[in-house]
């Protein structure tokens, strides 16, 4: 009997959200971390009991956690995160020089080959990894010092690399995003990296078109086609069929293309998901209406799914790592909102429903397809 | 010389740590000194480092206070002796939360 297991972070605690394939009764475990914030959860797609989760505090700063059972007991790991060498400067709000100072990890991701290996995604700007399941952490100097650090600059939300793709094909191509840097790709495992940002235009900047300076707030590829990049940009859907060497705008007939998150289907390749949200200074969807939009043409045209989700008087966020997709047959998406719901369409998105309503903010929603 | 020293951590810190009751105790050798009492409780329990002072620096992480016989030893250096209240386990070192640092939650 097919499973699954949502992994949830928020403001407050991590959360377990578990159900049979119909995904129509659920169980709410949590909160794990009480009080804690937890930016992001994954489990690896080895091992699918071993989860990590990124804890944080204003207080008490950062620490990992590791489960080996499936989320049930809790084992805190490494959470020692130094750069490697100079630190350097980035820019900081105002344009100055500003010295790179870990804050958080934003987003882990285990290794697609390898159940020990963990990527670490963190503020300010750098991604580490682990071979020993998270208990030590190294960077990979290559990103941050390849030359252009200086003039990455931090978003509203901190200077911080929140999403890693692993091109499933290629366990030495990844994939990483900065706001407000860009995006960036390895070919080697991670010792060199090159911005990959031709095509993208960010009116807020003194050269739209720079090679470095976008405010990217997520990523997702279909892994079985992993040269196809799907963006949201902090304004414009974008995509890429050629491993992110060059971009398109796919915004089409969105009533709004700011927003954070976006996802493909599990079996569609073409099939995208998005939330739009009405402007960078407001922050809720556009009419009070919580609509996610689907492309099944890879992006220009988009429809509305409303069926389940709240058409009047809603005011939340989605975050950049609230959304997320199973691998049953009949595809499931999630998403988390700033408002403590997290909504599931056991049928690619024709219809949903709340599994919770009252839960803190959600940072991050992760999904597990269970044997 | 071995001294035990009483420490009273944050709930957070506490269950972190896997400690169900407010004190732990550890064993400091030679000189009571807040760092030496902070190397000690690292010492015991490592998922602890990194939560009070910061790993590389040792800088004390700026929402917390230490507080030793009813004063704030905050801003004290880290090598001055301790009271011998708390060297003698008359007296709890405290680390104490402050009421900030819960920026948007």
């Amino acid at each position: 009997m097919s499973q699954v297991r949502v992994l949830v972070g928020t403001r407050k605690g991590a959360f377990l959200l578990t159900s049979d394939g119909k995904r129509d009764d659920w169980k709410v475990e949590g909160p794990h971390f009480g009080g804690w914030e937890i930016y992001h959860m994954k489990g690896s797609p080895l091992n699918p009991n071993r989860i990590y989760a990124s804890q944080s505090s204003g207080w008490f700063g950062q620490v990992i956690q590791r489960s080996d059972d499936g989320g049930k007991t809790w084992e805190p790991v490494g959470n020692k995160f130094g750069y490697e060498g100079e630190t350097g400067t980035h820019q900081w709000y105002d344009g100055t020089p500003h010295p790179w100072e870990f804050k958080r990890v934003w987003h882990l991701e285990p290794s697609l080959t390898d159940a020990e290996a963990v990527y670490a995604g963190i503020e300010d700007a750098a991604i580490f990894h682990s071979a020993d399941g998270g208990k030590e952490w190294s960077e990979l100097p290559g990103l941050r010092t390849h030359g252009t650090g200086p003039q990455w600059q931090p978003g509203a939300g901190g200077m911080c690399l929140h999403t890693i793709l692993i091109d499933p094909s290629n366990p030495d191509r990844m994939y990483i995003a900065i706001s407000a840097a860009g995006a960036f790709r390895t070919d080697d495992g991670g010792k060199s990296w090159k911005p990959i940002n031709k095509g993208l235009v960010s009116n807020f900047m003194p050269d739209p078109k720079a090679e470095v300076g976008h405010c990217v707030h997520h990523m997702a590829l279909h892994p079985s086609k992993p040269s196809t990049l799907f963006m949201q940009k902090h304004w414009d859907i974008m995509r890429s069929d050629n491993a992110g060497d060059s971009w398109t705008e796919v915004s089409g007939n969105l009533p709004t293309d700011f927003g954070f998150v976006i996802d493909v289907h599990a079996h569609e390749p073409e099939t995208i998901y998005v939330v739009p949200i009405l402007s960078d200074s407001m922050h809720y969807p556009p009419d009070g209406a919580l609509r996610v939009y689907r492309s099944k043409s890879g992006g220009n045209e988009w429809e509305p799914l409303t069926k389940g989700l709240p058409q009047q008087n809603c005011y939340v966020n989605i975050l950049r790592d609230a959304m997320a997709v199973d691998t049953l047959d009949s595809c499931g998406i999630y998403f988390g909102t700033t408002g403590g719901q997290v909504y599931v369409s056991p049928d690619g998105g024709d219809s949903w429903k709340a599994i919770v309503h009252d839960l803190p903010p959600v940072l991050s929603v992760e999904v597990q397809t269970l044997a | 010389m071995t001294s035990t020293v009483r420490v009273e951590l944050p709930t957070h810190l506490r269950n972190l740590a896997g400690l169900g009751e407010a004190e732990v105790q550890v064993e400091v050798t030679g000189e009571v000194t807040l760092e030496a009492v902070l190397d000690a409780l690292e010492a015991r329990y490592p998922m602890l480092a990194g939560t009070i002072r910061d790993h590389g620096t040792k800088k004390r992480r700026a929402f917390l206070r230490f507080f030793a016989c009813g004063q704030d030893i905050s801003n004290d250096p880290v090598t001055n002796a301790l009271p011998e209240a708390i060297t003698e386990g008359r007296e709890a070192l405290l680390v104490v939360g402050a009421i900030a640092g819960g920026r948007g939650t």
